[in-house]
């Protein structure tokens, strides 16, 4: 059997619709195999690890807590990834975007009014900006893969955060535990409704951040030139956009929308920095990007799916007693689904049952007239066709 | 002395020269596969249960060579066969690797692992493996008929594609080789550097790999030059924060830990050393556009879907 891609004239815009749906129904395929495989009732693992979490009020709060992160950075890395630039360091960002929120209620604690919040959000994102700079910044300048530089950047990060927490700022009535005073009232996120649960207004800032971005994507100027860039650098030179100042403005967004996510965690859901004030949000948010088709609208829907499968991991814990790690590997497993289902969008597969020898070992065959003219009429695509190689 | 550290430093550095050999290969045949930190996971906790469960490291890092060349067929597939985005799939394997790894290591954790011990000059059978891993890929690349082949689908593959040259069945096998020797620098981590399973143990070092691939310029005895670098680097900055907790033993308890906390602080900046330092040296490759140019697989990166 071999499997043959053959390019469509256009994008589907039915796969480019479905693509993330057939890659959640394959995963939960996946996760039917994968709980029979441990000797658990497939059907009583995915109430647990879907439903249950969504039938109480404070797991909806919940829900939204983890929510907000993966919305905020997965948002600003659908427009990393769309211009071409593959910010994988947004943990790091996140973790310089807490630590520079924090400034505020750790070394200048009496400053308390209406401004603490803000000031705090501003700085996480100033935070966040400024170390997603240095791997923009290497790229623009120096062409440095900004792959490694960006990832290398978390480790760092994490580093001097786990430093701080144990040294210059820790708590000096907290007993010697690693973690920074709790922050005051006027340095923290409100809860959306106190009494019901812990959802804060970070998850509003998510949406209207998240559906800001989707507007300057679809709308503005900026997001035609960030499209046109990650899809042919050249072209885009040729418009009169430049590549480095993409470069920059991807990284500085996608940077500060990391570190925004930062501060509200740590403001909003934690109340302090500890040495681990994420359980992977930035890495998981790549996934929420690809996940909602490089759309920062797509993304709010994704990051929803991305928070139940950090809290489904939780319940499913505490309910099947299977370790919350296997919430990563779902998560692991729906970025290669969507991978490979968003090949839908721009290729027809055909499986060929009648292969001979090796994969692709035969030689090229000559192109026959009807090949050119299967791409753009649709329906040839259920003709096969004898000659063509993979 | 002079001796012990050496051999600290050789193995240090054999896991990195390890999964950045295999990955030289891949990209010589124009596949970026950056799922090396999830292989590698996948390859230690492989490496750590096997050989836990046979009482045999051998059998052990066998095992991890198997299940590294096995799971990077996924991002194969995906790539070479879907045409995904190569960058995106290697995300996700790493990702997929390090849950999966995490998941079952879950059982080993805190457990006594296996050791395998030296065998000539106080190094481990490993490391000599890796020293004729290079002769043997720095032949095979440049001197025989295949590794040409390896290296002209990396540089153009429509024009291999167009001699007959099979591209996809090349590169499954490039990738595979990575693979294994990721499972098998993954194995090397929990049997030999440290010699139990700590869930995310590879701690960057794939990704350190793969920043030497760019280091060595795709030439494979620059590789164990990079590694080496690398590797001394590591134990450097090791050796500097044994020292500063050497002076703090012996202190009465309640001062202990104050003392221990103060001498934290340069610790952290000490560990975060090997990651500066892989960013320094990817801007001073960078820095230089020439030589990247000439030594970097053209095709590296991009799908080829054989067409017409």
């Amino acid at each position: 059997m071999m499997i043959a891609l053959n390019k469509r004239a256009n994008p589907s815009p039915l796969f480019a619709t479905l693509s993330p749906f057939i890659a959640l129904t394959l995963t939960l395929v996946a996760g039917v195999i994968l709980f029979l495989a441990i000797g658990k009732s497939p059907g009583a693992a995915l109430y647990a690890y879907l439903i249950e979490p969504l039938t109480e009020g404070w797991s909806l709060h919940e829900l939204a807590v983890k929510a907000t992160p993966l919305i905020l950075i997965g948002a600003g890395l659908c427009i990393a990834f769309l211009s071409g630039n593959w910010n994988i360091g947004a943990e790091g960002q996140l973790v310089m975007g807490a630590i520079a929120g924090a400034i505020v209620p750790v070394l200048i604690p009496d400053f308390r009014n209406l401004l603490t919040l803000p000031l705090m959000l501003c700085l996480g994102m100033l935070g966040g900006a400024l170390w997603a700079s240095i791997p923009g910044l290497l790229k623009a300048k120096f062409g440095t893969s900004e792959i490694l530089t960006s990832l290398m950047l978390v480790y760092v990060a994490q580093l001097f955060l786990d430093w701080l927490v144990r040294g210059p700022w820790r708590d000096p009535a907290g007993y010697n535990f690693p973690q920074t005073v709790r922050f005051p009232t006027e340095a923290t996120v409100p809860a959306i409704d106190y009494a019901s649960g812990r959802a804060h207004w970070g998850f509003g800032i998510a949406i209207l951040v998240a559906l800001g971005l989707w507007y300057m994507l679809a709308r503005t100027r900026r997001g035609f030139s960030l499209r046109v860039t990650g899809q042919s650098p050249r072209a885009a030179r040729f418009g009169g956009f430049s590549p480095g100042r993409t470069t920059m403005f991807a990284f500085l967004l996608s940077g500060a929308l990391a570190g925004l996510a930062g501060i509200i965690e740590v403001a909003g859901a934690i109340g302090q920095l500890r040495p681990v004030i994420s359980p992977g949000y930035g890495f998981t948010a790549i996934i929420v990007a690809f996940l909602g088709r490089l759309n920062p609208a797509g993304a709010i829907l994704a990051g929803l799916v991305l928070a139940l499968s950090y809290l489904g991991g939780e319940a499913a814990q505490i309910s099947l007693g299977v370790s919350d790690k296997i919430a990563r590997v779902f998560q692991g497993m729906i970025l290669f689904f969507v991978l490979g289902c968003d090949t839908l969008i721009n290729y027809r597969i055909r499986i060929a049952g009648q292969s001979s020898g090796g994969v692709i070992a035969e030689t090229p065959a000559a192109t026959t007239g009807s090949d050119q003219k299967r791409d753009i009429d649709a329906a040839a695509s259920a003709v096969p066709e004898a000659g063509r190689h993979a | 002395m002079l001796e012990a550290i050496l051999i600290s430093i050789a193995t240090a550095a054999t896991p990195l020269f390890l999964a950045a050999i295999g990955e030289l290969v891949a990209e010589r045949a124009g596949v970026l596969n950056l799922g090396v930190e999830g292989m590698m996971a996948m390859g230690a906790v492989t490496g750590f249960g096997v050989g836990l469960a046979t009482g045999s490291p051998a059998i052990g890092a066998l095992a991890a060579i198997v299940v590294g060349a096995v799971f990077s067929q996924l991002f194969a597939f995906l790539t070479l066969t879907l045409a995904s985005n190569q960058v995106a799939t290697g995300l996700a394997l790493t990702l997929l690797g390090l849950g999966i790894s995490g998941q079952i290591g879950e059982a080993y954790v805190g457990q006594p692992g296996i050791r395998m011990g030296p065998v000539f000059l106080g190094l481990d059978p490993i490391f000599w493996f890796s020293l004729l891993l290079l002769v043997a890929v720095a032949w095979f690349l440049f001197h025989t008929k295949p590794g040409l082949k390896i290296r002209a689908v990396g540089d153009s593959h429509v024009s291999a594609h167009a001699l007959g040259v099979p591209v996809i069945a090349i590169r499954y096998g490039a990738v595979a080789f990575g693979g294994a020797c990721a499972g098998l620098a993954g194995a090397y981590l929990s049997l030999v550097y440290t010699p139990q399973w700590v869930e995310a143990m590879t701690s960057g070092r794939g990704w350190i790999a793969l920043a030497l691939v760019v280091f060595a310029s795709w030439r494979p005895v620059r590789v164990l030059v990079g590694a080496w670098l690398f590797g001394a680097i590591t134990i450097g900055q090791l050796q500097v924060q044994a020292m500063s907790l050497s002076t703090i033993t012996g202190l009465p308890a309640p001062f202990d830990s104050i003392v221990g906390a103060l001498k934290a602080v340069p610790s952290q900046f000490l560990s975060s050393l090997p990651y500066l330092a892989t960013v320094l040296v990817l801007v001073l490759i960078s820095r230089n556009r020439r030589l990247a140019l000439v030594n970097t697989p053209a095709s590296l990166g991009q799908p080829f879907v054989p067409d017409r």
